[in-house]
């Protein structure tokens, strides 16, 4: 193919003479836009021939162009002889001709009512897998922890330590913060209310049974999870796009052992000592904020919560802590573990995997409140 | 096809550095249109970066590279769209956008840079999907499901979507096992005579360079030491060319591979 002209002369030219489909000028994937529109609306009945010995220029897309008028001018007839080609353009339409795409299949159709309910039912069996495997990625990893406990040497002790510290200690100012702010957005919207009643001593009950038995450990966990969780998809998933995991097994390390435990078991450990700081923080904050507010001052605060408080509601959230880092750490790992090869993947499942947990977290946290009304404590 | 006189691709004096790391001092190549150039070179010799440099990916720190008489470093941003238009580049291992599937990989660049309605686009890439001899079903499937050699193959279908002037090729065949390189050589080949490719192709195989190079430029000591055909290099007389043209693996080459198989 000869493309002696310049770019400023890729014009193309079209017309109908005495039966000749005649094109000049460059027929370019870009000159096909300039076509007139009406070109393709043209009868094509009595075309017999196209003539291309005026075109200086083709590429891929007007060797697609001239066979696809070839084409229509068979729907009604003989199909025209495309005329006037060099042998490079002739050479160029062939192999074009031999790559054209197999007769127009069906068309998209518009999806029916049962397409929507197929769809609807996958997305039902597609949840129901993974909870399926989810729970299987569980028993796997107690299973594991069971055979540590058998066997300590096993647990890799380092990688522990080190994720307590990227979990537990470098979470602590922002949770420490958190936790204060929500202890005075407590005792000031508490105050306001309690007010009206004359009731205002009873902000330090509020303060302190929302903030133990609920909002501490929930709020922390919904932080960790954010922190935490996504990294260990983040992770473990890049370490299974480049084939991390797989030279593990190869090597007879178990990738469960040495990626998943360390991280749940730090998670843990260190979600309930969160948890505590979120509880001592927020209660210093509504304690600052009774004091500003309301003039309770701080041995009040203390002598009434330790009087009045069921120490039950500190345990209560403290007991939930580990499930939540259990439903955290699982989540994390099992997402990053389904990364595939790409790397859209790995987004879309480090950011599954924070919504997932943060949504079984707060599930996990209804379920609690029954079973605790339930026991009465 | 008569290569013409002047050059498409004009390399003279090239510099290039990576901090105090010369890797080009004083680079001359001309690239001829219409044949098919192999650069050749040991590893570290700055192969993939003379690629890169022509097509601008990377600033060198001296010379004129001029790519269809126009320098591609003095041009402004409209001047070096237009000539960006004119080649097409595939990179190692293909280079795929890992979101999007085959066919829109290779729609890609015509969604960028035109106006085409949905159906011609589709049409058109799937020619060159079929075109590099993928199957129909490698249409719809994402490049992390594709063998590497398909792969490379997709990756040279989006290298010729708009129909470029020129194909840059970082080592198409590395990676292949011998029938399928031998296949990737006879694919360059043959779309290279259908759309009247100039075809710069960095490689490591002899093979390649034996059956399908109209000529080899060997890259040592910070230049082109050598460029001509495979009885030219067989003739020059420095010792890693000598080296690489005589070793045993040359001769494995040049006594089996000849290309009958290549038109």
């Amino acid at each position: 193919m000869v493309r002696a002209q310049p770019i400023s002369n890729r014009t193309i030219n079209t017309f109908i003479e005495e039966g000749r489909l005649v094109l000049t000028g460059a027929l370019l994937i870009d000159t096909l836009t300039q076509l007139p529109r009406d070109i393709l609306s043209i009868p094509h009945d009595n075309v017999s021939a196209i003539d291309v010995s005026g075109l200086s220029q083709i590429d891929t897309a007007g060797a697609w162009f001239l066979i696809e008028q070839q084409n229509r001018t068979a729907q009604s007839g003989p199909p025209a002889q495309i005329t006037g080609a060099t042998d490079v353009q002739a050479q160029l339409i062939e192999t074009v001709r031999r790559h054209m795409p197999p007769t127009d299949g069906p068309s998209d159709r518009p999806m029916s009512l049962a397409d929507h309910l197929e769809a609807f039912g996958q997305k039902i069996m597609r949840g129901y897998r993974m909870m399926l495997e989810l729970t299987s990625f569980l028993g796997q990893v107690v299973a594991t922890l069971g055979g540590i406990v058998r066997h300590p040497g096993r647990l890799r002790l380092t990688s522990v330590v080190h994720h307590c510290q990227e979990i537990g200690v470098s979470a602590v100012p922002i949770v420490a913060l958190m936790a204060f702010l929500i202890g005075v957005v407590l005792a000031f919207q508490g105050s306001a209310q309690l007010r009206q009643f004359g009731a205002e001593v009873f902000v330090v009950d509020l303060i302190a049974i929302s903030i133990l038995r609920e909002l501490g450990i929930l709020l922390t966990s919904i932080i960790v999870a954010g922190r935490s969780g996504s990294a260990f998809t983040a992770a473990i998933g890049s370490m299974k796009m480049r084939e991390e995991i797989d030279a593990m097994r190869t090597l007879g390390l178990d990738p469960v052992t040495i990626l998943v435990v360390p991280r749940v078991l730090a998670l843990m450990l260190m979600l309930p000592a969160l948890g505590f700081i979120a509880n001592i923080s927020g209660l210093i904050g509504g304690m600052l904020m009774s004091w500003i507010e309301l003039g309770v001052s701080p041995a009040v605060f203390q002598t009434r919560l330790v009087s009045n408080t069921d120490v039950w509601h500190f345990g209560v959230g403290m007991i939930k802590a580990p499930f939540f880092a259990l439903i955290i750490g699982i989540i994390g790992c099992y997402e990053g573990m389904k990364v595939g090869g790409n790397a859209e993947s790995l987004g879309r499942l480090t950011s599954a995997s924070v919504v997932l947990s943060i949504f079984l977290v707060i599930v996990m946290d209804a379920l609690f409140s029954i079973f605790f009304a339930v026991v009465g404590v | 096809m008569a290569p013409a006189e002047d050059p498409i691709i004009r390399v003279r004096g090239l510099v290039t550095r990576f901090g105090t790391h010369t890797v080009h001092d004083g680079l001359d190549l001309d690239v001829r249109r219409g044949e098919i150039v192999g650069v050749v070179g040991g590893s570290g010799t700055g192969k993939s970066v003379l690629l890169r440099a022509i097509v601008g990916l990377l600033e060198p720190q001296a010379g004129q590279i001029e790519v269809f008489g126009q320098s591609v470093r003095a041009t402004s941003d409209a001047e070096f769209r237009a000539l960006r238009r004119r080649w097409g580049v595939m990179f190692q291992d293909g280079a795929l956008f890992s979101s999007l599937t085959v066919r829109q990989n290779v729609e890609a660049p015509m969604r960028e840079q035109l106006q085409l309605d949905d159906r011609m686009r589709e049409t058109l890439a799937g020619i060159k999907v079929r075109m590099v001899g993928l199957p129909e079903n490698a249409m719809q499937k994402y490049p992390s499901e594709l063998s590497g050699g398909m792969r490379k193959r997709a990756g040279f279908a989006r290298a010729i979507a708009m129909d470029p002037e020129i194909v840059f090729l970082d080592e198409p065949t590395a990676g292949l096992d011998p029938i399928g390189a031998a296949a990737f050589d006879i694919l360059i080949k043959q779309l290279q005579a259908a759309l009247g490719l100039t075809v710069f192709l960095v490689t490591h195989d002899l093979d390649s360079l034996h059956a399908i190079c109209d000529r080899i430029a060997v890259l040592a000591d910070q230049k082109v030491l050598a460029v001509g055909t495979m009885e030219d290099m067989l003739k020059v007389d420095h010792p890693w060319v000598h080296e690489y043209f005589h070793g045993p693996r040359a001769r494995a080459a040049l006594s089996t591979a000849q290309p009958d198989g290549v038109r």
